[in-house]
């Protein structure tokens, strides 16, 4: 009984702090991706047209998107940290039940920021289609792992 | 009291008439297509700028295994959730059709039985369809793989299983007017990609309490019959991107935040990506013509 009383009370107090204990992974997670389309933004802007081609930009940035991909993301993924449990977060469920695939999509990723990194430097007209693979790795993930925004 | 038996039920035969004549299923008179030789490879363009593969390929599929048209994909709505039927070339799709079947139900959501489609079905968007396109795109599914799968029944309840009252959901709803106005080339070409084949109004723009698109608000966003958020407005107060970003995103599927495209969009953007970036600008030409807010 007194066990139990204590276990009841330890929960009373773990639990307000549960949404806490998320913080770290969700800011580390969300600052990921920041990262990811800040560099984006450096390739995706030249190859736009919206502002000069630099080769030596355009590397740097790709050499980013190679570093952050190579990084495992699963310990910014704990469990529980989802959209149904928290706010502040569009991570479905769903990654929980298929880790293994959210590590696949997350190579995927890294496959394409390689093949970004090889040719960032060649010119703007290289850009455009290495861009392609990369997106196509944000969407296929995207699409079944995280909430459209409310 | 005889003498008023007469005229009543004179008056109720007429008005059951009147009823049937409202609700009935007006296809398309074959005529118009006799002569008229589709292209198959202008056909695919147009089958993906119309995005059929999207909602009729099987659920799960992908890559080539997409133009499997089997259909079987859900579609959740307040009325009932419709299941997509199969649409490729066998006899448990399109196979035993004919052209003039094939622009009944593109443009006037009638089956060759003469029954009618539910409106989840685009046909209010298609029929402003040119009939070189219908034409064209008839010859391209005929290409396609035949897929044996039987369609399977929509799960919808009364009294929205009655598709007779379809008929008088046409008459509200079923119009061949432009909605927006359009006065350079390159603005008919944006309006009839977002107005007809794309049909993006069909999510992008709220509907009333009987399902019909509430055009005075067109494409100033709405709630999403899935449940999942909610789908934006592409009016520029709402979407103040440039026309380039909009064409950009439509290619690469990258917002101008570098954000990526999610949840249905990422087909829409899948299709709009292999048509020519001529098409992608006269959309995003399109949209910033839209009313402001």
């Amino acid at each position: 009984m007194i066990r139990s009383t204590a276990f009841v009370a330890a929960l009373a107090i773990a639990t307000p702090a549960v949404a806490q204990d998320f913080d770290g992974p969700l800011k580390g997670r969300q600052g990921m991706f920041q990262i990811l389309a800040i560099n984006l933004g450096i390739i995706g802007d030249m190859a736009k047209g919206e502002t000069e081609y630099d080769a030596e930009q355009a590397q740097m940035a790709a050499d980013n998107l190679v570093a952050i991909t190579s990084i495992n993301p699963l310990p910014l993924f704990p469990e529980g940290s989802d959209n149904e449990a928290l706010d502040g977060t569009r991570a479905l469920p769903a990654i929980w039940e298929n880790v293994d695939d959210l590590g696949a999509k997350w190579a995927d990723l890294g496959e394409a920021a390689a093949g970004m990194q090889e040719v960032a430097g060649n010119g703007r007209e290289a850009l455009g289609p290495a861009l392609g693979p990369v997106g196509n790795a944000c969407k296929n993930c995207h699409d079944e792992y995280r909430a459209s925004p409310e | 009291m005889r003498k008023l038996l007469i005229p009543l039920a004179a008056l109720i035969v007429l008005i059951g008439a009147a009823g049937l004549w409202l609700t009935r299923a007006q296809p398309v008179d074959a005529a118009r297509f006799e002569g008229l030789e589709g292209d198959a490879a202008a056909g695919e363009t147009v089958f993906i700028a119309a995005g059929c593969a999207s909602c009729h390929h099987a659920p799960e599929a992908e890559g080539e295994a997409e133009l499997v048209l089997a259909g079987g994909q859900r579609f959740p709505s307040e009325f009932g959730t419709f299941v997509a039927p199969n649409i490729s070339p066998s006899s448990e799709g399109i196979g035993d059709w004919t052209l003039a079947d094939f622009a009944g139900a593109l443009t006037r959501g009638v089956s060759p039985e003469g029954t009618h489609y539910y409106p989840a079905f685009p046909y209010t968007a298609y029929t402003r369809m040119a009939d070189a396109d219908i034409a064209d795109l008839w010859a391209y599914m005929r290409t396609l793989p035949a897929d044996p799968t039987p369609s399977a029944a929509h799960e919808v309840g009364f009294p929205f299983n009655i598709r007779r009252g379809l008929g008088l959901w046409n008459t509200l709803y079923l119009s061949e007017d432009w909605v927006m106005p359009a006065d350079t080339a390159e603005l008919e070409r944006g309006r009839y990609l977002v107005e007809v084949l794309a049909h993006c109004g069909e999510c992008h723009t709220p509907r009333g309490a009987l399902g019909g698109l509430d055009t005075g608000d067109w494409l100033g966003g709405a709630a999403n019959p899935a449940g999942d958020g909610r789908i934006p407005s592409l009016r520029p107060g709402a979407l103040d991107w440039s026309a380039n970003d909009i064409a950009y995103y439509l290619e690469s599927g990258f917002t101008p935040a570098y954000d990526s495209v999610g949840g249905h969009m990422v087909a829409v953007v899948d299709n709009f990506a292999q048509l020519p970036a001529g098409d992608r600008a006269a959309v995003a030409a399109y949209l910033k013509a839209l009313p402001e807010g």
